[in-house]
């Protein structure tokens, strides 16, 4: 059992929606009690994903919400934060009552994220305070970053006077909007246009700056150079309310993908050189970055199978981010889920619900992990209803066993059970 | 050992390039028969997939596989009307199901030529329909490459030096020793890409000259030099070579105005005066009279821009015939 206030070897019982029991020798439990065999395995709090794009309403044929939550089950997920670049983007009461009608009964934890401007076009403030009475806790245009730095000041106090946090897609667009990887040795090369790092840099300075200003709460999201790491540092250091978050495949991956021109591997912010790479590890190390969100972006095949500059943003990454992160970063089982589970929990207001210590009373959402198990990416068998996913043959160590969301066994061996 | 596809024009190497060069020769003779037309390529199907419009390279391809006795089929359509529905991927397979042995493709994106042999060669290993195992030419790329344009140069380069001068090329690296500047927007530039590794493999010493925003944004690892004198490069050159500029790059910022354009960095007539006696001057086409060169130049004898258009079918017959023929020598 590893969860924030430590590790110890012990028998979970789960009654109805919350923990029963936690010690050592455990027994029966009574007829009908359905007992999970946890052996070899770490029992933690389930996992919480600031940053997933569910595409429900408006582009159903890349994911739902149904199938987006199965997919985050069976990555150990009990609670996903939905982005709220739909069509129509949720930038009203209706469409956040509408993702949130549409998540009951999904296999996790659905809260969706609103829009901070209306249409996400950077322009007008969106209804936040009628957002956050249905439980919205983050705003976000992701997917764009909120160009106009009024704008964005403006989105940070009215946020501070709710209790709420202001989340930001870091690219300033007149420099990285023309590009489909990123800039430098590598795309001068391949021919094609890039996204500098300084594009990253500049909006996260600017909206540290903001911040500082307005004294609001601001979360990071994706980050993925080295530059914009130690922008937020300083700023940390200097006091600013603050988190980052950075995706798995940011973590793994470098821009040397591209060399293949796959559209599989364009995503926004794009994957960087190793030097990146290796300052977001050391970001991971020394608490500069908060969590790690899987930015799951699901497209069809028909937009990824085409030009590069035609192609998509994004990759699917629910079912692989456990696994990436657990066997291939190098840190302690309880760091990681520090960054995934209740460090994440926490950003996102959900820490009475999930994340949580586990402890006899508290809610029942749990994942039980395998941390040896060995397993190949196949796309094609992911449940999530696209398969864009950048790792697709690798091998990866660790997964999900079983998956328990408000006391009910949602994963069962590997295997989804709604 | 000849490769299947031609994504870049390093995929040749040194010996590939002077065995296109060497065929090329055989093709220009060919050219100049009263039947221009051998039936090295009877049989065989070559498609040329352009989406973005090229009327002279596809010309030139078409004109190429024709005189090979290959038959031709073309296929254009923007990029964008193909969004509307089909994948790129689709449309590839199913000319390939039509059964062909060659894709010419031209896009306006990098990589496209490499992501078509991609699906091609994923299509053989599943063993589907199809599966024919057909090679991918690069007809340009986006800002990558265009590699039949570099070889045609580098025949161009080698063949006038030895008509007009005497200077029998050394085998095989027949650039050797030439001094060569490229001129103009690298940054957006597949020829500039090409001809860099393609002079360089020859042998030539390769000098940018642009100014720094239409250099890329990196130059590492290009075995190049750079310089903003144009004065200075054009009096040492053996070869100017001018690219075309495109009058968007204006309104993108990289330029302040043509006229600026032309006064730092075009070939008028008074810096052609500062080139040496056996120095030549190319330009990939189509020519900006009066931008990067002026008409004056552009028509004098120190221009070879009507040879390197010549030139282009008989290098592309070369091409093809590497990648598609027998290996049996070229029929009478």
């Amino acid at each position: 059992m590893v969860d924030a206030s430590g590790s110890r070897r012990a028998d979970v019982l789960v009654k109805g929606e919350v923990v029963g029991a936690v010690e050592p020798g455990l027994s029966g439990g009574g007829p009908g009690t359905v007992v999970l065999d946890a052996g070899g395995c770490i029992v933690a709090p389930g996992l919480v994903d600031l940053h997933a794009h569910l595409r429900e309403p408006g582009a159903e044929e890349a994911e739902t919400i149904e199938t987006g939550a199965r997919a985050a089950a069976l990555g150990g997920y009990t609670a996903i934060v939905a982005m709220p670049n739909t069509q129509p983007a949720a930038d009203s009461a209706a469409v956040v009552r509408q993702v949130l009608d549409l998540a009951k009964g999904a296999c996790c934890d659905v809260r969706p994220a609103g829009a901070i401007t209306v249409g996400r076009e950077g322009r007008l403030l969106a209804p936040m305070a009628e957002m956050a009475a249905l439980g919205v806790q983050i705003f976000t245009d992701d997917g764009n970053c909120v160009e106009d730095a009024s704008v964005m000041r403006r989105a940070l106090e009215y946020a501070s006077g709710l209790g709420v946090v202001i989340a930001d897609h870091c690219e300033e667009p007149s420099l990285a909007a023309a590009g489909w990887m990123n800039e430098g040795e590598l795309s001068s090369f391949l021919g094609l246009p890039g996204r500098p790092a300084v594009s990253e840099e500049i909006m996260v300075r600017r909206d540290l700056a903001l911040a500082r200003l307005t004294g609001a709460r601001l979360h990071l999201l994706h980050l993925s150079s080295a530059l914009a790491l130690d922008a937020v540092r300083e700023a940390r250091a200097d006091g600013v309310a603050v988190t980052a978050e950075v995706a798995p495949h940011h973590l793994v991956l470098t821009e040397e993908a591209v060399r293949s021109y796959d559209p599989v591997f364009k995503v926004n912010p794009p994957l960087r050189t190793t030097a990146d790479l290796v300052a977001l590890l050391a970001g991971l190390v020394d608490g500069t970055i908060d969590a790690i969100a899987t930015d799951h972006a699901p497209h069809p095949p028909e937009a990824k199978q085409v030009a590069f500059s035609e192609a998509a943003p994004g990759m699917v990454g629910l079912e692989t981010a456990l696994g990436i992160a657990l066997g291939e970063l190098g840190l302690p089982a309880e760091r990681v889920l520090a960054l995934m589970s209740w460090q994440p929990a926490a950003i996102a207001g959900l820490s009475s619900l999930h994340g949580g210590p586990v402890v006899p009373g508290a809610p029942a959402n749990l994942c039980v992990i395998d941390p040896s198990r060995r397993w190949r990416v196949v796309a094609a068998a992911l449940a999530s209803r696209s398969h864009n996913t950048p790792f697709a043959g690798r091998e990866i160590t660790g997964k999900v066993r079983h998956t328990i969301f408000a006391g009910e066994p949602v994963v069962i061996a590997e295997e989804a059970q709604r | 050992m000849t490769p299947r596809h031609l994504l870049s024009v390093a995929d040749l190497g040194l010996e590939g390039i002077d065995e296109v060069l060497r065929l090329a020769d055989t093709f220009v003779e060919v050219g100049r028969r009263p039947i221009p037309r051998v039936p090295a390529l009877r049989g065989k199907t070559v498609v040329s997939v352009f989406f973005e419009d090229s009327t002279r390279t596809r010309l030139s391809f078409e004109a190429a596989a024709k005189r090979l006795s290959a038959d031709v089929m073309t296929f254009t359509g923007s990029s964008s009307s193909l969004n509307k529905g089909e994948s790129l991927r689709d449309t590839v397979l199913t000319l390939e199901a039509m059964g062909v042995d060659a894709f010419v493709v031209r896009h306006s994106c990098a990589g496209v030529p490499a992501q078509v042999a991609g699906w091609l060669e994923g299509a053989r290993a599943a063993g589907g329909a199809g599966g024919s195992g057909a090679s991918v030419v690069n007809a340009g790329d986006g800002a990558h490459e265009h590699p039949t344009q570099a070889l045609l140069d580098c025949f161009t380069i080698s063949r006038e030096r030895e008509r007009r001068f005497g200077h029998s090329p050394a085998r095989p690296a027949v650039l050797s020793g030439l001094r060569i500047a490229i001129v103009g927007d690298i940054r957006h530039s597949r020829v500039a890409r090409s001809n860099v590794i393609a002079f360089s493999t020859l042998g030539a010493t390769v000098t940018l000259v642009a100014p720094p925003t239409l250099l890329p944004p990196s130059l590492s690892g290009w075995p190049v030099e750079v310089s903003q004198d144009i004065d200075a490069v054009v009096a040492k050159s053996d070869v100017v070579y001018l690219l075309r500029l495109q009058s968007e790059r204006m309104n993108e910022q990289f330029l302040p105005s043509l006229r600026e354009y032309t006064a730092t960095f075009g070939l008028t007539g008074e810096r052609a005066r500062l080139l040496g006696p056996s120095a030549l001057v190319m330009h990939p086409g189509p020519v900006r009279r009066g931008i990067e060169i002026a008409a004056e130049v552009a028509d004098s004898p120190i221009s070879v821009i009507t040879a390197q258009v010549a030139n282009g079918v008989a290098v592309r017959m070369a091409v093809l015939y590497l990648l598609l023929g027998s290996g049996a020598p070229v029929g009478a």
